[in-house]
């Protein structure tokens, strides 16, 4: 149905390509979060990796900072529309995370956790093979709190609602366990490409 | 640092159609904000604090998105009223605010939203905290509140730029007036105090005057991300617990 009157400001055709469906571009970055933003001390920060309840590896900010740290730019798309192009971060890459832990990924699901005690699901396979990092650093700077400084997860080919911010854990789960967004409606999965923005899209 | 309860009441996840909606009203509230009455072809509810997605459609296919907070309290009128603000530059607010006329239809999905709302099982007290338009869905909850639990404490502070700007005015101090449990703050940062308005931002007096002496259960706070930040923070120094204080941010 077309709306009457509505013409809208649309894209060039070379930014049309790069959005996905629904999603307008933005030149600043909008913050998103379910609550306060929390203000982690890089003395009190710490990453874990989990399999199910069983801490199997996990790293201080100092230990965390000598892991190999790669450049990733990127697009990412928000649920909430907007998508941003060629965002530029660094940190390290799941696969060498896993690398550096001994270990390969024991189960298809992960659960990432938050010192906000926020949760989102990812499939395993979505964080290997060069695709996720948990990044330190946005252009070339810290990442500031409101955008899930110190530490956020990065997987740019999903909504970015499953990057989580303020990042601590990884846990890898037997089963697909819904995170905070998806208990609350959001799809499991989240492909913006294919518009998976709610349960059942 | 904290654990996130899910609220109950919360209708199970289905599958949200896109769907038309025709325009019923319109209102001027302020020279900025006009409100939107719509009637979805079919509604089954919501919970206050939620909001829709609405698509506009070219007549070559291009489709832009946006959300709009549901400022009417769930009742069995089968409308939702949207409260929405002309952004200069914008590319479907100022089509809300130029282009749509009453007996339009417009398409919309929803209710969405499952963490910035509030029923009458949460209690209370409650401390709302909007800047500009991040007034609407506190208004939502405000109104249902008054019809369920108006026994349910609750203050509202309310950030705009000038007096004029305030949204749902009229309606708020009627409120204030009529409502023994209901408090009202007003900031206004560009505009000098008036009527026990407060000028300039909000800072940690108000918030400690708002947070009073009852410390408030739940906390919501909704506008730009700078306001929410803002508001935060300063809910946070006051010594709201973290886990409850819920935010809404309109990007930018
Ligand atoms: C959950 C949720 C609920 C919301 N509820 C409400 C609500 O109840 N009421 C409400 O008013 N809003 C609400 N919003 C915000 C709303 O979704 C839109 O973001 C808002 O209306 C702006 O959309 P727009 O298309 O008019 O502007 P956009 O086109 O998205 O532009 C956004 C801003 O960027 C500026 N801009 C655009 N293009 C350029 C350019 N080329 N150069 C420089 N600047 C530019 C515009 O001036 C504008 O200020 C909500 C947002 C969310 C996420």
């Amino acid at each position: 149905m077309a709306t009457r009157g509505f013409f809208g400001k649309r894209p060039t055709e070379i930014e049309a390509d790069r959005l996905p469906p629904g999603q307008y571009l933005t030149e600043d970055f909008p913050v998103l979060s379910a609550g306060p933003t929390p203000h982690v001390d890089l003395d009190k920060w710490s990453f874990t990796l989990k399999d199910g309840v069983r801490p199997v590896a996990k790293w201080s900010w100092d230990e965390f900072a000598k892991l190999p740290h790669v450049k990733l730019t990127r697009d990412i798309h928000c649920v909430t529309k907007w998508s941003k192009f060629n965002t530029a971060w660094s940190g390290v890459m799941i696969d060498d995370i896993l690398a550096e832990a001994g270990i390969e990924a024991p189960t298809g699901f992960t659960l990432a956790h938050s010192f906000d005690g926020y949760t989102t699901n990812v499939p395993t396979a979505d964080l290997v093979g060069g695709k996720a990092m948990i990044a330190t650093s946005y252009e070339g700077k810290p990442i500031t709190a409101d955008h899930g400084g110190p530490a956020r997860l990065l997987v740019p080919h999903l909504y970015f609602w499953k990057s989580a911010k303020w990042i601590n854990a990884l846990q890898f789960t037997a089963r697909d366990e819904a995170g905070f967004w998806e208990l609350r409606g959001y799809h499991m999965y989240g492909d913006p490409w294919r518009e998976q923005r709610f349960t059942g899209d | 640092m904290t654990t996130v309860e899910p609220s109950p009441g919360l209708a199970q996840p289905h599958r949200l159609a896109w769907q038309e909606a025709r325009v019923e009203a319109i209102h001027a509230e302020t020279p900025e904000v006009k409100s939107f009455v719509l009637r979805p072809q079919s509604w089954s509810g919501f919970t206050a604090g939620q909001h829709v997605d609405i698509r506009l459609t070219a007549p070559d296919g291009y489709q832009a998105q946006r959300s709009y907070s549901i400022a009417s309290a769930p009742d069995d009128s089968g409308t939702i009223e949207l409260a929405i603000e002309a952004l200069p530059d914008g590319e479907v607010s100022p089509f809300f605010h130029d282009v749509v006329e009453v007996g339009d239809t417009i398409e919309l999905r929803g209710p969405i939203g499952g963490h910035f709302i509030w029923n009458a099982p949460l209690g209370g007290p409650l401390l709302l905290v909007g800047g500009g338009s991040g007034l609407v869905p506190l208004m939502s909850i405000l109104r249902h509140r008054a019809s369920v639990a108006p026994e349910v404490p609750a203050t509202l502070v309310y950030s705009a730029r000038r007096y004029d700007d305030l949204i749902f005015r009229d309606e708020l101090f009627r409120r204030r007036d009529a409502d023994a449990h209901f408090r009202l703050e007003v900031a206004l940062t560009r505009e000098q105090a008036r009527d026990g308005l407060h000028f300039g931002r909000i800072d940690a007096a108000l918030m400690a005057r708002a947070i009073g002496t009852e410390t408030p259960k739940l906390t919501y706070i909704c506008g730009s991300n700078p306001f929410v930040e803002a508001a935060a923070s300063l809910a946070l120094a006051a010594g709201l617990p973290f886990g409850s204080i819920r935010t809404e941010r309109y990007g930018g």
